[in-house]
């Protein structure tokens, strides 16, 4: 048997876990049909550690949710395909392709590939008729995230009403819904970005490899690293060579920067954030950077 | 926290590290977008693109010095409005502890979102304006920090550049404050002379203020003891999940899932399930696939009783002979959160644990005039962002104890059964 601290104190690593995992009990719990989205990336794959848990030694009572774009990290589907057998979940593929090919999202050649995961996913939540939708979003990421809700309430179109989000008062959530509505659930809403690295470090689990430093043929493109692909023909005055590099985020592999890093284990990517000198997201992705504003508009039309 | 701490040795410590959640209020342009820009900056949370953008938009504006607010103000319509408008969560980290700040709005229109800050607070941080010292604002917010029972609370003087670095302009507001809060339900107070802006007594000692011999704002924000807050004598376990896996390799397990919201429970303890009153003895306590030999707030573990009662979502487990009574009839302090107003008779939903069930308003007793703690007994009905003592009827009972006791079994939220919205906030008396 584990010995608890003499002293009952727990961790903020351990009290985040324990906030989870309570938010993960109360969606099961009050919520006809919950999913998880799953990314890939390393948020999703603390979430799923958090299911794991919550409702451990039963099966995570909801099935888990991707968002195929055509473009993904192949090393990224690898990674969630052994934790989806492992924890003996049933995955739901949404594929862009075939949102594309349905006339359910258009390919203007224009749109990005996580723009056009708007309308898959909304689709996929559709279909599947889901109440409750799980993401890994974290309030530490960007400003508009930092007012956002545990319980993210979207209306019929899936939008989310910054100006109008229920008041969130204790660890009471009001999962209410009208016919047609689903609820954004945000269980990893309070960690930051090193709380991640710190967890995923402290339970020893699998993430995908590009997290982790390795030799890669790599471009410049507006001040981004960007991977050789069949998928990202590169331009004219463009140069491909190999590079020692990690991801520090995981997306569509077209706009997914890499960075240049010897951080081939998890202490040292820790090492490597905190000495860090730029914000994930804008580092390495394109999508955002665009508007100061551009997450909060993406997140109105039901980005993740 | 020292001057030189690089962002690696923070990280080397965030895995240990305890918690602290504190809530700031203010009137608008006292500066607590200003402050907390500073405690990012000065902790080193901010990164590079985020200060370089700031430092950009500051410049276009033509404003001379770079202004922390917009590191912190992040909704588009509060960028072009200039204000808080919602609750925001900031995170920060020093070697000995990470914080949760909510930033919330400091206008009298946005007391639902003061409280909704306050509610998870331990501890309370009130700006004023050196210039203005105390107004009817900053003492509303004090009241609303006591009546959320927010343990310890912070009163930063802010500006004090701006009245020279007074020494007696703090002790007026001291003096006056002080005087103040003894009408309210404080344990803790410390009274800190800061500027935000200028960054004296924020995370460094300010060399303009030699008569000020307290503790910096970090300094105190990073030492303050906030573990004695909890309840560890009182055992409440509401019971949120039941994990019953159904697989041949774990076929009888049941165990009840939740969060510790009092006391410490024990394999062994002789334990009352409410509200059947069923006894039973606790047979194991799991934390994910080990045994634990004690659990205490706030853990989420599963808790397995020897015997097979029924125990379902929304009882509780707690000791024989240290249990709260079941009750229909709530005596309580609501806070109003929505346009129209709460009226007798009205019906709503309540969610109080991991309890659901109706309540029907019986009786408004007064509404608590927050600027001057006066009651006014002729009400007949609570407004938007108003407070009162209300009493209600459920249709079955909550197992409850008075929120000075309390804070998760004391407290519950009201919903609108119509559009589902969170429309109020009670704190059981
Ligand atoms: N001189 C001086 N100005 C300050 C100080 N703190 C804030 N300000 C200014 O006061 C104004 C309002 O600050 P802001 O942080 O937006 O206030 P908020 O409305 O409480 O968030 C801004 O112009 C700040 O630069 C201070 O300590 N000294
Ligand atoms: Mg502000």
């Amino acid at each position: 048997m584990t010995e608890t601290h003499a002293d009952y104190r727990l961790s903020q690593l351990d009290q985040l876990e324990a906030e989870s995992i309570h938010i993960f009990r109360e969606v099961a719990a009050e919520f006809e049909k919950p999913v998880l989205m799953f990314s890939g990336g390393k948020d999703s794959i603390v979430m799923m550690r958090l299911a794991e848990k919550a409702f451990y030694p039963a099966k995570i009572p909801f099935p888990v949710l991707q968002v195929d774009t055509g473009y993904d990290f192949p090393e990224v589907l690898a990674c969630r395909d052994n934790w989806v057998n492992r924890l003996g979940a049933r995955l739901i593929v949404a594929s862009v392709e075939e949102a594309i090919k349905d006339g359910i999202v258009v390919d203007d050649g224009k749109t990005s590939r996580n723009r056009l995961q708007i309308g898959t996913l909304l689709n996929a939540l559709e279909e599947g008729a889901f109440t409750a939708a799980f993401g890994g979003g974290r309030r530490d990421e960007e400003k508009a995230r930092a007012k956002e809700r545990v319980y993210s309430h979207r209306d019929e179109f899936g939008q989310w009403d910054p100006k109008n989000q229920r008041p969130e008062l204790w660890s009471l959530y009001n999962g209410r819904l009208h016919e047609g509505e689903h609820m954004r659930i945000f269980p990893i809403s309070n960690w930051t970005e090193l709380d991640i690295w710190h967890y995923i470090g402290r339970e020893g689990i699998e993430i995908p490899s590009i997290y982790f430093s390795h030799q890669r043929r790599v471009f410049e493109r507006d001040g981004m690293l960007l991977s050789e692909s069949e998928h990202n023909p590169v331009r004219s005055g463009e140069t491909v060579e190999e590079r020692t590099v990690r991801f520090r985020t995981v997306g569509d592999l077209t706009l997914t920067g890499c960075v240049e890093s010897e951080a081939d284990t998890i202490d040292k990517i820790i090492d490597e954030i905190a000495i860090a000198r730029v914000t994930e997201r804008g580092a390495t992705r394109g999508d955002d950077r665009f508007s100061e504003a551009a997450m909060e508009d993406r997140k109105k039309e039901g980005y993740f | 926290m020292s001057e030189d701490l690089t962002k690696a040795e923070v990280a080397e410590q965030t895995r240990d590290m305890d918690l602290l959640r504190f809530a700031t209020a203010g009137s608008v342009d006292d500066g607590k977008s200003t402050l907390i820009g500073r405690l990012l900056l000065d902790s080193k949370s901010i990164f590079e693109d985020q200060l370089e953008a700031v430092e950009a938009t500051s410049q276009s504006k033509g404003y001379d010095y770079t202004d922390l607010a917009l590191l912190t103000d992040g909704l588009r319509s509060e960028r072009e409005q200039g204000i808080t408008i919602d609750v925001a969560y900031r995170y920060f980290a020093t070697p000995n502890r990470k914080f949760i700040i909510a930033d919330t709005p400091g206008h009298v229109q946005y007391t639902r979102n003061m409280v909704t800050g306050a509610s998870t607070a331990d501890l309370g941080l009130v700006l004023v304006d050196a210039r203005q010292g105390l107004t009817e604002q900053s003492r509303r917010h004090a009241v609303l920090l006591s009546l959320l029972r927010v343990p310890h609370l912070v009163l930063a003087v802010n500006k004090m550049d701006l009245v020279d670095f007074s020494q007696e302009v703090y002790e007026k507001i001291h003096a006056e404050f002080t005087q103040f809060a003894t009408k309210l339900n404080i344990p803790d107070l410390e009274v800190i002379p800061i500027s935000a802006l200028a960054g004296d007594n924020v995370v460094n000692r300010s060399e303009n203020m030699p008569w000020y011999s307290g503790p910096t704002l970090m300094h105190h924000l990073e030492h303050v003891h906030v573990a004695s807050d909890r309840d560890l004598m009182d055992v409440r376990f509401p019971v949120q999940y039941v994990v019953r896996p159904k697989s041949d390799e774990h076929h009888d397990y049941r165990g009840y899932g939740g969060m510790v919201a009092g006391g410490v429970l024990k394999p062994g303890d002789e334990v009352i399930v409410l509200p059947s009153g069923m006894t039973s003895k606790i047979a194991g306590i799991d934390l994910f696939d080990r045994e634990v030999s004690e659990a205490y707030p706030p853990m989420s573990v599963t808790v397995r009783l020897e015997d097979d009662v029924d125990v379902s979502r929304g009882d509780m487990i707690a000791r024989i002979n240290n249990a709260p009574k079941p009750s229909q009839d709530i005596d309580a302090m609501i806070c109003w959160m929505t346009n129209e107003p709460l009226r007798p008779r009205q019906k709503l939903a309540i969610k109080h644990t991991t309890r659901s069930a109706r309540a029907l308003v019986k009786d408004i007793q007064y509404r608590l005039d927050v600027n001057t703690l006066h009651r006014d007994q002729d009400t007949k009905e609570l407004g938007l962002n108003e407070i009162g003592r209300v009493q209600l009827r459920t249709t079955v009972p909550l197992l409850c104890d008075s929120y000075s006791k309390n804070r998760t079994t004391g407290s519950f939220i009201l919903i609108d059964e119509a559009s589902g919205v969170t429309v109020g906030a009670g704190m059981i008396l």
